[in-house]
């Protein structure tokens, strides 16, 4: 445990080193999981770890990741929301894949993937 | 829900919900019984509240009249001839208890609850975690005040802290 706490150390040495370089300009994109009941049975926890995960390997500083509750549409559980300057798309059915695309193609090359969105799940 | 990790995700959210600033959650493993204690300091509930909270047709939502997340731990629970309590006051907080017979076959498997701490302190790096497993032989605590305290500013849901810490739940549940 003592090797481990100074491994922790070092690690908080160096993210204060790296915090300063950051660039800290406010984030403009939200992410919001649904994290009920009905979200977390459905698998939303793979879901949500995919999304961070991608989000840390591409270094996007400006995104947010927030959980919400049921929002009563429980049958495309896992879903969750991307909010860019006040647009918001819901993502349908998630799994931990279809997550990373969302992230790279939404988040970073902003193009909606219109085939998993909510609207075009309703229209099936 | 497949295994307790997954309960104690759903189960760690009402307390997010009920303003909770620390969550404890024990998990004591002997050779006949998981025992899962999640125990918070958020807004409590009322005793007419807490004697409904195991019937699936109640909930404090005000736009539909199911809540699901008790209930459900409670018959996977009772399946395996368990035991559930739940004791809880106004303004003090709330604490679950769970014992599974994990001999009888209808118990469902403790999970990855290592992912279920990480993704907890990843959504909610300001309420403070402090997470107890323990067996009859090993005992490993993770106490995110503790860890904040070394930290010194820096967040706790930061790519390399959070590292750390997954490689510290292995390290240990390795032990398991």
């Amino acid at each position: 445990m003592k090797k481990s706490i100074a491994d922790l150390m070092k690690i908080r040495d160096e993210a204060l080193k790296n915090m300063q370089l950051r660039d800290q300009s406010e984030s403009n994109c939200r992410v919001v999981v649904g994290m009920g009941t009905c979200g977390i049975s459905a698998g939303a926890r793979p879901v949500l770890r995919a999304i961070i995960d991608e989000i840390n390997k591409r270094s996007l500083n400006n995104v947010q990741v927030v959980q919400t509750g049921c929002v009563g549409m429980c049958r495309f559980e896992p879903m969750f929301d991307v909010n860019i300057n006040d647009e918001k798309v819901t993502y349908v059915n998630m799994t931990s894949e279809k997550a990373r695309q969302v992230v790279v193609e939404h988040i970073v090359n902003k193009r909606v993937i219109r085939d998993y969105t909510i609207g075009k799940s309703e229209n099936e | 829900m497949r295994d307790i990790s997954m309960h104690v995700l759903d189960i760690a959210m009402n307390s997010i919900k009920a303003n909770a600033t620390v969550i404890k959650i024990m998990i004591i493993e002997s050779d006949e019984t998981i025992r899962l204690i999640i125990k918070d300091n958020g807004c409590g509930m009322d005793k007419e509240t807490l004697n409904s909270v195991v019937d699936p047709f109640f909930t404090t939502r005000k736009t539909r009249n199911v809540g699901l997340g008790i209930p459900l731990l409670y018959q996977n629970v009772k399946r395996t001839s368990g035991k559930f309590n739940i004791t809880s006051s106004l303004k003090l907080g709330t604490a679950i208890e769970a014992i599974f017979n994990r001999k009888h076959i209808d118990c469902i498997p403790l999970g990855d609850i290592n992912e279920t701490i990480i993704s907890l302190i990843l959504l909610e790096p300001l309420i403070d975690f402090i997470y107890t497993r323990k067996n009859s032989f090993k005992k490993y605590v993770l106490n995110t005040k503790k860890i904040k305290r070394v930290l010194n500013g820096v967040k706790i849901n930061e790519k390399e802290v959070i590292d750390w810490l997954k490689a510290d739940l292995l390290n240990f549940s390795m032990a398991f």
